[in-house]
This record gives C-alpha cells, structure tokens and sequence, in this order.
C-alpha cells in the first residue's frame, strides 16, 4: 500500500471536512437555534469567495481581501435577516423552503449580473503558492492554511460557545429556546448576530476553497446539502456534533472515493468492482445518514437538553 | 354526479383550464404556434408530478424536497432501455412503475420514521444519492446524459413521434392521474392521510397505523412521479442526472403550493404559472430569475392559498 497517497487522501479528506464544517457549523446553529431551515446559506459560500476575489485584485492582498470579505458576508447576512428571513421564522418548515430557494436564485442571478457569468479566480500569495515536502510526501501550502485555519477558528468557535456570555445565549437557545426568550433575553438581536455569524463562516469557508476551485455561480448548491447531512449528523443545534461529523463525512467521502474499488475487489471482480465502486461511494454519506437517522434520530451528538 | 358540476368561481375556472387542454393543439396549430404546445406538453407533465407531490405534502402533510428523483428514475426507465434498443413503451412503463415504487418503498420506509425538517432532509438526502449514483454512472452517459433516440412504442396506433399524439397521451395520463386523486382522497384511505396531517396521535388512538398509511401514500406518489418521468423522458427525448438535482425538487415544491396545497387542482394551475412565467420572463432578460425569484418570495410572504385560494377567498370572507 502507498503511504504517501493515503496520507495526502487523509489530509484532503479533512481539509474538506473542516470546509464543511464552517458551512455547517453556521448551518446548524440557525437550524438548532431559529429552528429555521436555511436552504440559501451556500449562497453566503458563494458571495464569500466573489467578494475575496474582487478584493483580491483590488487590494492586491488575499488575507486582507479575507478578513474584509468575511465582515462583507457578515453585513450581507444582517441585511438578509432583517429583511426577509426574519418575518419566517413563526412560518412552517414549507415556507421556509420555499423563500430560501427564491433567494437562492436572487443570489445566483445577483452574481451573475455583478460578476458575469464565467467564473473568478483567486491568485494566491506566492508565500502560500507552493508546496511543503515532509520526507517523501509533498503537500500544497495553501491546502494545509485550509486545515490550520480551519481548525483555528473551530477552536475560536468553541471559546465563543463556551466560554463567553453570547455562547451561553446560543446554547441556551439551541436548547429551549422558547425559555430564552421568557427569561428576558433580546431574542431578536441574538438570532440576528446568530445568522450574520453564520452567514460570515460560510463565507469564510467559500472563500477559502476558492483559490482552488474558483469562484462560480451556484458552487454552494451542491455542496450545502452535504452540510446538512453534516447538520443532521451531528445533530442539530450542535457545534462539537457539526465538527465530529463534518470530519467524519470530510474523510469518508475522499477515502471512500480513493479506495472503495480496492475494498471492493476484495470480494468481487475487478470489473464488477470498478463499476460498482463509484456509484457506491457516492451514495456512501447518504447511507452513512440514512443509518444514523433510523438508529439514533437527534444526531450523534444532540446539545444538552434539545428535546 | 352534483360533485362534477363547477358551481364556484373555482370550479368554472379549473372547468375552462380542462378544456382549453383539450382544444390547444387546434389552437395552436390554427396560430401556427407549435412552440406553445410543447410548453403545454410540459406543463402537464409536471403538473402530474405536481399532482403526486401534493399528495404528500398538501394531504399528507409531508413534505418532500426529494420528489424531483422519481422524475429522474421515470425518464431514465424509458432512457437505458432505449440505449439496449428495446422501444417497448409497455416495458418502459411497467420497468418505471416497479422502479419508482421499490424506490418509493425503500425510502419511505427509512423516511417516515423521522417528522419535521428531518424528513425534509432525509428525502433530499436520498434524492442526492439517486442523482449521484446517475452521474458516476458512465455507461449511461453519466453527467452528459443520455439521448433518446426513439420515444416509447405503443403499438402502431398510437406514434408518440407526433407532437399531437404525444399531447393527447399525456392529457389522457394527466386526466387519469386527476380522476385518480379525487377518487383516492376521498376515500376512507385519504381521510386517514389527511387526518393524520392535523392530528396524527388521534388518528392512531382511533386504531389506524398511521406509518403504514404514510408509506402506501409515498409509494402512490412515487409510482405517479415515475409515470410522469417516463413522459418527461420521452417529451425532451434526452435524459441527464441534472433533472433530478435538488432544486428540480424545489420547484416542484413552488409548483405545488404556487396553485394551493391540498387542492385537488391546484397543482395544475401552479405548474402552468410556474412554467409560462418561467418561458415569458426568460424571454424579456436572461436575468429572469432574479425577478422570479423574488415573485416566489414575495408569493409565500405575503399571498396566502395560492391561486386556489386567490380564487376561492371571496367565498370565505
């Protein structure tokens, strides 16, 4: 067996499970929290990384073009809240749906009439542009600031939750959040920073891929519903249940990916197993949820007291 | 037969939706205006699978942002038999109508043990799978789809290679699909359905296994979303994992309550406003989607009942 390439797939499989955690952890919290279903929340990944982007080239530095663009998605989530998602949340799950898909196609056509239709490429800092070499294994720089930053600001994450009174409020609301308000609390306010908050991590998580990938219209469609089998997963309302999954699904989608024809040959032909094996591990976190979700519906780590 | 005889402004109107289906073929041809037709074809193909999707979530109270996957299993029922060249539509019916309903019975098994925003998840979740499996599938075309070369043979009566035939088939299928429902709600089986929506612990203290109520209600809907896909297959004689893909589902959803959940018409009216606002407001700028869905927010927001209730809220106050 290679090493090295198990290896790089592990560090791959984490750097998009910490990816999908920013998404998720915002994700999970409007869902635990507003009990609001937020369909348009790869928008937020999406305007993330045009904004870094435009900044980008603007300002000529990608980590000043990132600090300034999560404080733009953050303002962008505010105004949203305000505006329209706030007159939802006494609405059914249905409506909710529904307005977030409509505003998923105000985004999509937004950017597209902002940016154009081709998609944006972030140039990265030659000091994150090359790669680091340990022993015999080569890994690109920028792909391990994704997993350093991504684990920086998912233990700045639990300091806020834990640590500070916000955090209390949140938890408090994840849980029963009905008590919250009863106890005098300014609802409104902390579901607003909650959103906005949300809304910046999964624009900070766009931004992030983009340097690889690109910026593109619709690139949150696809994978905002792996975050909420993230969500699901973990538990709804959860930060540490929407960090343990996200790992999780981060690496068993990659090695599920890499090795499923191997594991499969084990057992079957090799030509049996070489058509099997993609479709299989496609499907391979769907089974993982469908599982979970008959055997243990809240989640694999529900927060404390969440009926 | 009272029950048949329009006598509210609702009724004469979906009345006159019937009819003028029936006519437009003459009207379109007399137009010389063939592109309309096809825009009806499409419009009463989803609007059978608007029908079956309201079945879950206007009766039933579930709602499934999944549905778009049965479309997907319908249509490629009829595209990988093509691809082997067996043109039997009966097969590709009959291939369909098994297909969506172990599709159906499998997933709704695992679904309906879940409520709220996790069957709304599950049910997408399982749509993802379906749809995923179809893209790394590289013998039928995978992300590229698949063409049809010929549509579905019924017999030497009955060429679905006519634009004109093909219509009357799927007006037949949407009729009998309408026929179908009335009957089904209405019967003991869809008291259950419904009662179990606004009260289910009572339904269940009244001795009626509810789960297993749900689950013969998503097979039905499944099997009716899979017929409408074998159609919706054989209409745009090209098939690709894309009209399956999540937000396939969330229109139909907008389909649905667009006409008023729970109305045994209304999905066909929405279906209608769905795609010729789509065709109109396309044509003006090719950034029609900001304006539509803007219309669908400000619909949810702010008008209730959809068009049946449009139609029927004179009535009620």
């Amino acid at each position: 067996m290679d090493w090295n390439l198990l290896l790089t797939q592990f560090l791959n499989g984490l750097q998009l499970g910490l990816l999908l955690f920013l998404l998720a952890s915002g994700l999970t919290l409007i869902f635990g929290i507003m009990d609001f279903i937020n369909l348009a929340h790869g928008s937020f990944y999406m305007v993330g990384a045009y904004f870094c982007a435009t900044l980008t080239l603007l300002t000529g530095s990608f980590v000043l073009a990132l600090l300034m663009s999560v404080a733009g998605v953050f303002v962008v989530g505010l105004v949203i809240e305000a505006s329209i998602v706030r007159r939802l949340y006494q609405h059914d799950h249905l409506d909710q749906v529904l307005v977030t898909f409509g505003l998923i196609l105000c985004f999509d056509t937004l950017v597209h009439l902002i940016w154009g239709p081709e998609g944006m490429a972030i140039p990265l800092p030659r000091l994150l542009d090359g790669q680091i070499t340990v022993g015999s294994l080569v890994f690109p720089t920028y792909r391990v600031i994704i997993i350093v930053s991504g684990l920086l600001v998912a233990i700045g994450l639990y300091v806020l939750v834990m640590k500070t009174r916000l955090g209390m409020l949140i938890r408090a609301g994840a849980s029963n959040r009905v008590m919250v308000s009863a106890l005098g609390v300014n609802i409104n306010r902390l579901f607003m920073i909650v959103f906005a908050l949300g809304a910046a991590l999964a624009g900070l998580s766009g931004l992030l891929i983009a340097p690889i990938t690109e910026a593109s219209i619709g690139m949150g469609n696809e994978i905002i519903i792996l975050a909420f089998v993230v969500v699901i997963v973990g538990g709804i309302g959860s930060i540490k249940g929407a960090f343990f999954s996200a790992v999780l699904i981060g690496l068993i989608d990659t090695m599920g990916r890499s090795y499923l024809d191997d594991f499969l040959k084990l057992f079957m032909s090799i030509q049996n197993a070489e058509t099997a094996a993609p479709a299989l591990s496609a499907m391979l976190i769907y089974i993982l949820m469908a599982v979970i979700l008959a055997v243990r519906p809240q989640g694999l780590f529900p927060p404390a007291g969440a009926r | 037969m009272k029950d048949y005889l329009p006598s509210t402004l609702s009724g004469i109107a979906y009345t006159g939706v019937i009819i003028l289906l029936a006519v437009m073929p003459v009207i379109t041809s007399a137009l010389g205006q063939g592109f309309y037709l096809d825009i009806f074809s499409r419009i009463m193909i989803l609007s059978i699978a608007a029908l079956s999707l309201n079945l879950l979530i206007g009766y039933g109270g579930m709602i499934s942002l999944g549905h778009a996957a049965f479309l997907g299993i319908g249509a490629y029922c009829v595209g990988i038999p093509v691809y082997y060249e067996i043109y039997n539509g009966w097969i590709h019916l009959g291939l369909a109508i098994v297909a969506s309903g172990i599709f159906a019975l499998v997933t709704g098994a695992i679904s309906l043990r879940t409520k709220g925003v996790y069957f709304i998840m599950i049910t997408l979740a399982f749509a993802q799978m379906v749809y995923f499996t179809f893209v790394s599938l590289e013998e039928y075309g995978g992300d590229d789809g698949l063409v049809i070369v010929l549509r579905s043979e019924f017999g030497n009566w009955l060429d679905l290679e006519s634009a004109v035939v093909l219509y009357y088939v799927i007006f037949f299928v949407l009729l009998l699909t309408l026929f179908f429902i009335n009957k089904l709600v209405k019967a003991r089986f869809g008291r259950v359905i419904v009662g179990s929506k606004y009260n289910e612990r009572r339904m269940q203290s009244l001795g009626f296994d509810t789960y297993r109520y749900r689950l013969v209600c998503y097979v039905i809907s499944g099997i009716l979303c899979g017929i409408a896909g074998v159609f919706l297959g054989n209409f745009t004689s090209f098939i690709s994992p894309e009209m399956m893909g999540w937000t396939r589902s969330g229109e139909l959803i907008f389909m649905v309550v667009f006409g008023g959940t729970g109305t045994l018409f209304g999905p066909i009216m929405g279906a209608g406003i769905f795609i010729l606002l789509e065709e109109w407001l396309s044509a003006i700028t090719i950034y029609w989607q900001l304006i539509f869905g803007a219309i669908l927010i400000a619909v949810v927001l702010f008008g209730r009942g959809g068009i049946h209730g449009l139609l029927t809220r004179s009535k009620r106050r």
